[in-house]
């Protein structure tokens, strides 16, 4: 009872906050952007933000986290300083296109150069002004914002992130990383709103970098759109490490044609809430999907991931693997789903979800399933929750490691699985690095970031 | 170097090893045989550390010091190896970055810096070559899809890499074939000097052919009920272990 008046409460205020701004969101966005909004907003009161009572949501309470006290920009403001000093990401520039996002706006001083004719990479708000047919004919077509409120308020608040363009034949050699920032002088919600369109026979790799730069909360609603065009090839990863007073829910739809081959890596490595929603759809025969995640959590963090490959023409392939470390108090949720339909035979699909609890006290729930309606297809799922292996545990420290390096060791090895399918060796190399001082229990930040967020 | 008084080992409450007394000097080879069930891997982990077993009673002092305060981990460094009946699987750790480490836990613990990566791959092919594992080891995971034998050469290559003072090989010789087992036993031959010790834990009398031991011990009912030189090996090669448990009844 208290909960959904909580709920309800909060459903309210965010009405209220697009009530207050809708003028202002109208006028400083594209129309594109706008067309959508009516849809969300009579989705989102009919939704609104789910409670622990809707199946998807059991253990993942959202509720709690959006209820501060957040203050929401619509308008771009330009910072005073300059974001390129503050943060310095320590993967060489040489070898990544790199563009900033600020409080879940396109820096204003990203300079690219050097792309490859037709690619286009800039802010999702200019894309729907300055290539209307290209953004009006993939924004809001995968996400779908009837079947979870979040959907519908990302759409509601949708205003600008990143757009990427590889047209048809066009290979981006080299990776683009979007480094997300949120840093400001109060609590803020932020939406972010991302759309990859990758044409026919094009290829690229995005790497996805969350960080907050100050120890403020921040309530982070971020939606990814993917189009993978005929034989298109997408390699996308996510790095998450937030601060433990902010929260952030994102959601990725990819959307895949045929002989299409996508592979999401996605690794949260720290945040207060983390939730993750995949969505991917084979639209295509002979796609390959991959939905690859590992997560890492201690204190009172909760991680959370929700995964629906829907395979919806025959001889698709799709692999998802998740693998979380919890300790200290820390809770997890995986709530997987394989969706095979009637015309798709020959589907091979699989699902898995492993766990590692490092203390009595850190507590996983994981529910994988598969719904299956054609009868010529290969899928299994699973699940497992365990600690590290005694025996192993034994084995290392006979032959004089210690305790604490040989759980690193395995610990990493369970890690390692996941790492190791991450294609981009740069970010491989860093994300090593990184999981290797987060398991350490030390702050996994950047190297050259000074500033200490908590 | 090792001196075991009135040891009693139990696992979750059930006593395995019962009152076993045992001495090894420097230089020294002692076999343990024993019928299945008398105790014999217990005994071998309970002296590693494994904290699965529980000391119920008893001392064992290892190079003048209790063993039983010492953490798994201190027992390897000061010494003490032990050769697994069913070595681990571990699938991420690779062989190389393990062997690593430990040779430089090993090497911290005494004092000395970190072996170099030339000096450490040099150390690598030596021991290989001395225990006949061709294998290239190089993006291997620990043990992982290693067949039986390249798992019992493996382990007999981590004791080369090692060092230890007192070995501890428990069924080395178990899932061998005749030539794997020379191979296996060659190795611990070469590695035998007067200051160090080796004990050699075997249901089997033909691994006792290639490693000659001083002592041979029969444990039963987790107790030594025997102990003799190396005719005692094949007299329970001829005779078989019911001799000992009509004896034991």
């Amino acid at each position: 009872m208290n909960e959904s008046n909580n709920t309800h409460d909060l459903s309210a205020n965010l009405l209220k906050l697009y009530r207050d701004n809708t003028d202002i969101l109208a006028r400083n966005t594209g129309e594109t952007l706008n067309l959508y909004r009516p849809k969300a907003l009579e989705d989102f009161m009919r939704l609104g933000v789910p409670t622990t009572k809707n199946e998807n949501y059991k253990y993942t309470r959202i509720e709690d986290y959006l209820k501060g006290n957040y203050d929401a920009e619509f308008t771009y403001d330009p910072f005073k300083v300059n974001l390129r000093e503050i943060f310095k990401c320590d993967i060489p520039e040489l070898d990544t296109y790199v563009v900033l996002v600020l409080n879940g706006f396109y820096y204003n001083e990203n300079r690219l150069s050097g792309l490859p004719e037709g690619v286009i990479i800039c802010g999702l708000n200019e894309a729907s002004v300055r290539y209307p047919d290209i953004f009006r004919l993939h924004y809001g077509q995968y996400a779908d914002t009837t079947t979870d409120g979040l959907i519908a308020l990302n759409t509601l608040f949708a205003h600008d992130g990143v757009f990427v363009y590889v047209p048809d034949g066009v290979k981006l050699e080299r990776p683009l990383q979007v480094i997300n920032l949120s840093f400001s002088f109060r609590d803020l919600s932020i939406t972010r709103r991302n759309l990859i369109v990758t044409g026919e026979e094009a290829s690229c790799s995005i790497v996805l970098c969350d960080h907050t730069l100050c120890a403020h909360s921040y309530a982070t609603n971020s939606l990814t759109e993917i189009y993978a065009g005929k034989n298109a090839r997408i390699d996308f990863s996510r790095m998450q490490n937030e601060n433990s007073l902010s929260s952030q829910i994102t959601h990725t739809f990819i959307h895949q044609e045929e002989s299409s081959v996508v592979t999401s890596n996605t690794v949260s490595l720290h945040g207060g809430l983390i939730r993750n929603n995949f969505f991917a759809r084979l639209n295509g025969t002979g796609c390959e999907s991959n939905l690859y995640g590992l997560f890492l959590g201690d204190g009172n963090q909760h991680i959370g991931s929700y995964t629906l490959v829907n395979h919806a023409m025959p001889n698709c392939n799709s692999n998802q693997l998740f693998k979380g470390i919890l300790d200290d108090n820390a809770t997890g949720a995986f709530n997987g789903k394989i969706f095979v339909g009637k015309d798709a035979q020959k589907t091979l699909a699989y699902q898995k979800n492993s766990n590692i609890l490092l203390s009595p006290s850190a507590r996983m729930n994981t529910k994988p399933h598969l719904e299956i309606y054609a009868d010529d297809v290969k899928c299994s799922h699973g699940a497992t929750i365990g600690r590290l292996d005694s025996e192993a545990m034994f084995y290392l420290r006979s032959r004089g490691i210690g305790e604490k390096e040989a759980r690193q060791l395995l610990m990493y090895a369970f890690a390692d699985e996941i790492i190791s399918k991450i294609q981009i060796s740069l970010l491989r190399e860093r994300i090593i690095e990184l999981v290797d001082k987060r398991l350490r229990g030390e702050l996994a930040r950047c190297n050259n970031c000074d500033v200490r967020c908590g | 170097m090792l001196i075991i008084k009135d040891l009693h080992v139990a696992i979750n409450g059930k006593e395995i090893i019962k009152g076993v007394d045992l001495e090894v000097k420097a230089g020294e080879v002692h076999a343990i045989m024993g019928p299945n069930g008398s105790g014999k891997s217990t005994l071998a982990a309970a002296l590693a550390g494994r904290e699965l077993f529980e000391i119920t009673k008893g001392h064992v002092v290892y190079l003048g010091e209790d063993l039983l305060e010492m953490s798994p981990e201190d027992r390897a460094r000061k010494g003490l190896f032990l050769g697994f009946q069913y070595p681990v699987e571990i699938p991420g750790v690779s062989l190389v970055n393990f062997m690593k480490t430990a040779v430089n836990e090993h090497r911290k613990f005494n004092g000395m810096d970190p072996i170099s990566a030339s000096d450490f791959l040099k150390l690598m092919r030596e021991k290989q070559e001395l225990v006949g594992l061709h294998t290239n080891l190089t993006n291997r995971s620990v043990n992982e899809g290693f067949s039986g034998g390249e798992k019992k050469r493996n382990e007999i290559f981590q004791m080369a890499m090692l060092g230890p003072k007192l070995a501890i090989l428990d069924e080395t010789d178990s899932g061998l074939d005749i030539d794997a087992l020379k191979i296996v036993a060659n190795g611990v031959n070469k590695l035998r000097t007067k200051d160090n010790a080796t004990i050699i834990i075997t249901h089997y009398q033909r691994l006792l052919d290639y490693i000659i031991p001083d002592f041979v011990h029969v444990l039963y009912k987790g107790k030594i009920v025997k102990s003799s030189g190396r005719e005692l090996a094949l007299e329970l090669e001829k005779k078989g272990y019911d001799w000992i448990k009509e004896e034991n009844k």
